[in-house]
């Protein structure tokens, strides 16, 4: 199995441990991953806001190479996920836009190589039954609430899983061993940039996780995405602060999950990096496996 | 020598307005053939048709072109009118030089006047072709089946069997009734379903000329128009209906319990049941899928029980077939699964109903006597919400179309939670409110008004439970501002769709369904009850969501079209139809599977050839079912089909007249 892979660039700042873990995930599950060589910025919500030629052909430019290259795209950042899908469905449903923007990134790209997020490929085209057949550290009793976020499985039409109800990270954290929790939460927007810069309106929405996720029973939040990351975990603390609540929940990339299930090293993975302490409950976990063999 | 007649019509200004009508009938003398020409204000009208008349005696014309409106609007009556001046019906075409012509070109006279020239030189090139053709006729069977025993299939066969017609009903279900059994009360009157809906099933049931076949489906279709072979499943009852008194002995004693369907699964019933206690033939069926006699051979205590040894477990499905004239499709709706509206969490919590639920809470034989409860729980809700259009309007998820009774059934289940509890508020998220009908908007203002129902508009985009509350949030986009109730239940309007088997029912009867698989009428306006198949009439909601009152109309309607069918001895059939050259018929078979009727199959013929018997197949047209529409003429190779009335030869000799 081998994919076209594109990190985007919160995965080489705020997001690094995402692209650590994944890497070494894929490397473990025999799934090789072609980094797009010169792979450049998808364009995020600047471009799209500026103008819509500019929001396609950002991420054409990396969608051509992979398609030179025969390969489908796997992406782990559900924003950069987002605009590629956007910008392949554009180029599939109008030959007009296909070739202007050929024109302007002047390669050829005709929506034959596919956005794909990474979370889809692990669930559906290596399949839970293989990924669980490989845990050797299973996430026992560990209760996850997963957060998809607003943008991973929509908009409907394009998703690859229920854009309102998803399921595929919660059967995902079962074959990993872990136990998910259903919750209401899973595709609600955690403010994006909000938080920084109108934090008045973004803290509410980061609230409203963080109390569902607790009032849910949940030991620990998975997540698909670099921004609800720095957002339910850097700013976890000064959230609250402001509301007088200490939530303690550790905040995961769904692959850290992955990587530490499979028997990958918490450290190696990047999870020292976290802001909430999440070490601490992968401590935890393992003590209890540790107790259950000796036992 | 043929000798045509031509007569233009002016149609009062309509056609002469823009076409120069005398001029037209002054250049159609030109024409080969044509041995009359004229024009006149309103051919159709009473001096018109004495005037054609009149030309085919003193003339001794012998076939006619009429230059006037579309076929559609008077071709019977100018085949009546020739028909009664001597000549044979068939022997008449048009040239419809208003709606192809006038009504598209008002604006240039000269060249309008040239096209209408035109069509009416093409006309007599047809007609020169023509032939003489006869109406044959079948005999009418004197019974109606109507499919279905809901309100719909109900009235039908009370009017069909009062008009003194026997009609035999085949309801799939243990009982008739369909949904309004289960309807609590009824919009725009409240007055109780069962009260209404109860004396109907009797009357229907002690009807002398009404043969009620429940627990029954449509096996297979046959035949056609005055002679439908159908073949019924009757499926093993387990209970002899002879025998049984109805007693109920067996059903109390059946240790075996399963959620009933028609509690929609909030109360249970038993392996040997009567869906509800109404039911109409009042005699149970054992569900041989629960029942733990026919899963481990063990029990049999019903049978025991039994005073009158009337349970049968060696029953079988019996097939009997029966011929009928005509056939009322009345198979009614389902509910559209709300589980696809993941944000809802219909299915995952419990207290999140459809409207469906909410009438049997309302019931006084329903799960909770009467008295609005959670399904959770049992608590009486303080604040129940309820969204409207779920699963309709809703071209992403669910059904394109407006469900049409949903605003009006949710304005009366708002009406009865204000009303029958204390202290109550009733949430309505709506999208619009839609209440066209007779004392349906009173009703809807009563409900906001008088009852105090809180309509919200907007859609709700989340469910979820926190506690034993149900917390929706939702948007109200008058105020323009998110919304957050406190629900103690929720209520969802769901989609009324089509049966799951309905399309199945209609390729066996052979009738069209649309898109959503809604049995399609003739015209959507001025043939609403009948289908494109001769002899067969749609009854209530399998013809699209409808309510009770427009369910019931309509059934009457279907009624009154199976009486004038079977009111006849005979009935003409149309002679133009698709006729097989048997010299050239290939018998290669393309044409059968392209009839929409299934009108074709192959027979074997014996044909002497030098002196030696050989046999061999060809295409045989079905008189009975063709209908006439020509497909079969297109696809066959070797032209042996052809289509009376519009041969090869009389379509070429009007575009030869057209363009040589
Ligand atoms: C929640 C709710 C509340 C409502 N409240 C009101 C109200 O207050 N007032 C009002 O006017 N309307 C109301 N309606 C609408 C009303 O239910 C319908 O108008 C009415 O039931 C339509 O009658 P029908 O006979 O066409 O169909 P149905 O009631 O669906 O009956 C069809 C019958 O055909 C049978 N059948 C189906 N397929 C086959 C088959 N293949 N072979 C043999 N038998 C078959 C079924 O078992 C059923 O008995 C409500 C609807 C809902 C969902
Ligand atoms: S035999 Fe079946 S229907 Fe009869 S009592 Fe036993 S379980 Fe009930
Ligand atoms: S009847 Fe009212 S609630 Fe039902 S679909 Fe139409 S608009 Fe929506």
């Amino acid at each position: 199995m081998k994919y076209a892979y594109y990190p985007g660039c919160s995965l080489s700042s705020t997001g690094v441990e995402y692209d650590i873990s994944t890497k070494k995930v894929a490397e473990s599950l025999g799934i090789e991953l072609w980094e797009i060589p010169e792979w450049n910025c998808c364009g995020a919500s600047s471009a799209h806001l500026t103008d819509h030629l500019l929001a396609l052909a950002l991420p054409a430019r990396n969608l051509a190479i992979a398609e030179e290259k025969g390969l489908d795209v796997a992406i782990p950042c559900a924003a950069c996920y987002a605009r590629c899908k956007a910008t392949e469905v554009e180029v599939k449903d109008s030959k007009e836009m296909q070739k202007t923007i050929s024109e302007v990134i002047e390669r050829q790209y005709t929506g034959k190589a596919q956005a794909r997020a990474l979370l889809d490929v692990f669930v559906n085209d290596l399949g839970l039954q293989s990924i669980s057949t490989l845990v050797n550290k299973p996430l026992k009793d560990l209760k996850v609430v997963s957060y998809y976020g607003c943008l991973l499985v929509r908009p409907p039409r394009l998703g690859f899983d229920d854009a309102e109800d998803p399921q595929s990270m919660d059967k995902l954290i079962e074959a990993l061993g872990g136990t998910p929790v259903d919750w209401a939460f899973k595709t609600e927007c955690c403010g994006a940039a909000h938080a920084t810069t109108k934090s008045e309106v973004g803290f509410p929405m980061i609230e409203k996780i963080l109390t569902a996720a607790k009032e849910a029973g949940a030991d620990c939040i998975a997540t698909a995405c670099p921004l609800c990351m720095s957002n339910l975990d850097m700013r976890q603390t000064q959230v609250g602060a402001k509301y007088g609540k200490n939530y303690s929940l550790p905040v995961f990339y769904f692959t850290e999950l992955m990587g530490i299930a499979l028997g990958l090293n918490p450290e190696e993975l990047g999870i020292s990096k976290h802001f909430v302490d999440a070490l601490g409950i992968v401590k935890k976990l393992n003590e209890a496996a540790g107790r259950r063999d000796t036992a | 020598m043929k000798r045509v007649g031509v007569f233009v019509c002016h149609c009062g200004t309509n056609i002469s307005a823009a076409v120069d009508c005398e001029k037209v009938a002054e250049n159609a003398k030109s024409f080969p053939g044509v041995a009359y020409s004229t024009d006149y204000k309103y051919m159709c009208a009473e001096p018109g048709q004495e005037l054609i008349k009149k030309a085919i005696k003193e003339q001794k014309l012998d076939r006619i072109v009429v230059a006037s409106c579309s076929p559609r609007m008077h071709e019977p009556t100018f085949r009546r009118c020739i028909e009664s001046g001597g000549l044979n019906a068939y022997l008449l075409e048009m040239a419809n030089i208003r709606e192809h012509c006038s009504w598209v070109h008002p604006d240039d006279k000269e060249r309008a006047t040239i096209k209408a020239t035109d069509l009416v030189k093409m006309a007599v090139a047809k007609v020169m072709q023509n032939e003489a053709l006869v109406r044959s006729t079948i005999p009418i069977t004197k019974r109606a089946l109507v499919i279905g025993g809901g309100i719909a299939g109900i009235q039908a066969a009370l009017d069909i069997a009062n008009a003194g017609h026997i009609v035999d009903v085949v309801e799939k279900e243990p009982s008739i009734g369909g949904r309004m059994a289960q309807v609590d009360k009824t919009f725009p009157t409240l007055d109780c379903s069962a009260c209404i809906l109860t004396p109907k099933m009797v009357d229907v049931a002690n009807h002398p000329n009404v043969n009620l076949i429940t627990y029954s489906e449509i096996e297979k279709v046959e035949g056609y128009v005055g002679n439908f072979d159908v073949t019924i499943r009757k499926k093993a009852r387990s209970v002899d209906l002879k025998a049984c008194t109805g007693c109920g002995t067996c059903i109390q004693k059946c240790p075996t319990k399963v959620p009933s369907e028609f509690e929609m699964e909030m109360m249970d019933r038993k392996a040997i049941f009567t869906p509800f206690p109404q039911a109409i033939p009042n005699k149970p069926v054992i569900d041989r899928e629960s029942c733990r006699y026919f899963k481990s051979g063990k029990c049999g205590v019903c049978q025991k029980v039994c005073p009158t040894n009337a349970v049968d477990f060696t029953q079988e499905d019996e097939l009997v077939t029966e011929r009928y004239g005509a056939i009322v499709a009345a198979t009614g709706f389902d509910l559209f699964d709300d589980s696809v509206y993941g944000e809802y969490g219909y299915g995952k919590y419990k207290d999140v109903i459809t409207g469906l639920h909410f009438e049997r809470l309302l019931n006084a034989s329903g799960p909770t006597m009467g008295k609005i409860k959670r399904p959770s729980d049992g608590k009486i809700p303080q604040n129940v919400v309820f969204i409207k259009c779920v699963g309709s309007r809703d071209e992403a998820k669910g059904k394109a179309y407006c469900s049409k009774t949903c605003c009006m059934y949710t304005a009366k289940h708002a009406t009865l939670v204000r009303e029958k509890i204390k202290d109550s508020n009733a949430y309505v998220f709506y999208m619009d409110v839609r209440t066209p009908g007779k004392g349906y908007d009173e009703f809807y203002t009563r409900t906001t008004d008088q009852y105090g129902a809180k309509y919200i508009r907007g859609r709700v985009s989340k469910i979820y439970e926190k506690g034993d509350k149900l917390i929706v949030w939702g948007e109200d986009t008058l105020l323009g501002r998110p919304v957050e109730i406190e629900a103690d239940m929720v209520v969802l309007a769901t989609a009324m769709v089509a049966k799951a088997d309905a399309a199945k029912l209609a390729q066996m009867v052979g009738f069209s369904y649309d898109q959503n698989n809604f049995y399609t009428e003739a015209h959507p306006k001025l043939a609403p009850v009948e289908t494109h198949t001769a002899g067969v009439f749609l009854a209530g909601a399998c013809q699209g969501p409808k309510d009770i009152p427009e369910s019931v109309a309509q059934a009457s309607a279907a009624a009154v079209k199976v009486c004038g069918l079977l009111s006849k001895e005979e009935m003409p059939t149309e002679p133009i139809i698709s006729a097989v050259n048997e010299a050239i018929c290939s018998g290669c078979g393309m044409c059968v599977p392209v009839c929409p009727y299934t009108a074709i199959d192959l027979k074997v013929i014996q044909e002497r050839v030098h002196g030696k018997t050989v046999s061999r197949k060809i295409a045989n047209v079905n008189s009975g079912l063709c209908q006439g529409c020509g497909a079969c003429t297109v696809a066959c190779r070797s032209a042996a089909l052809n289509l009376k009335h519009f041969t090869n030869e009389q379509i070429l000799a009007e575009v030869d007249a057209l363009c040589l």
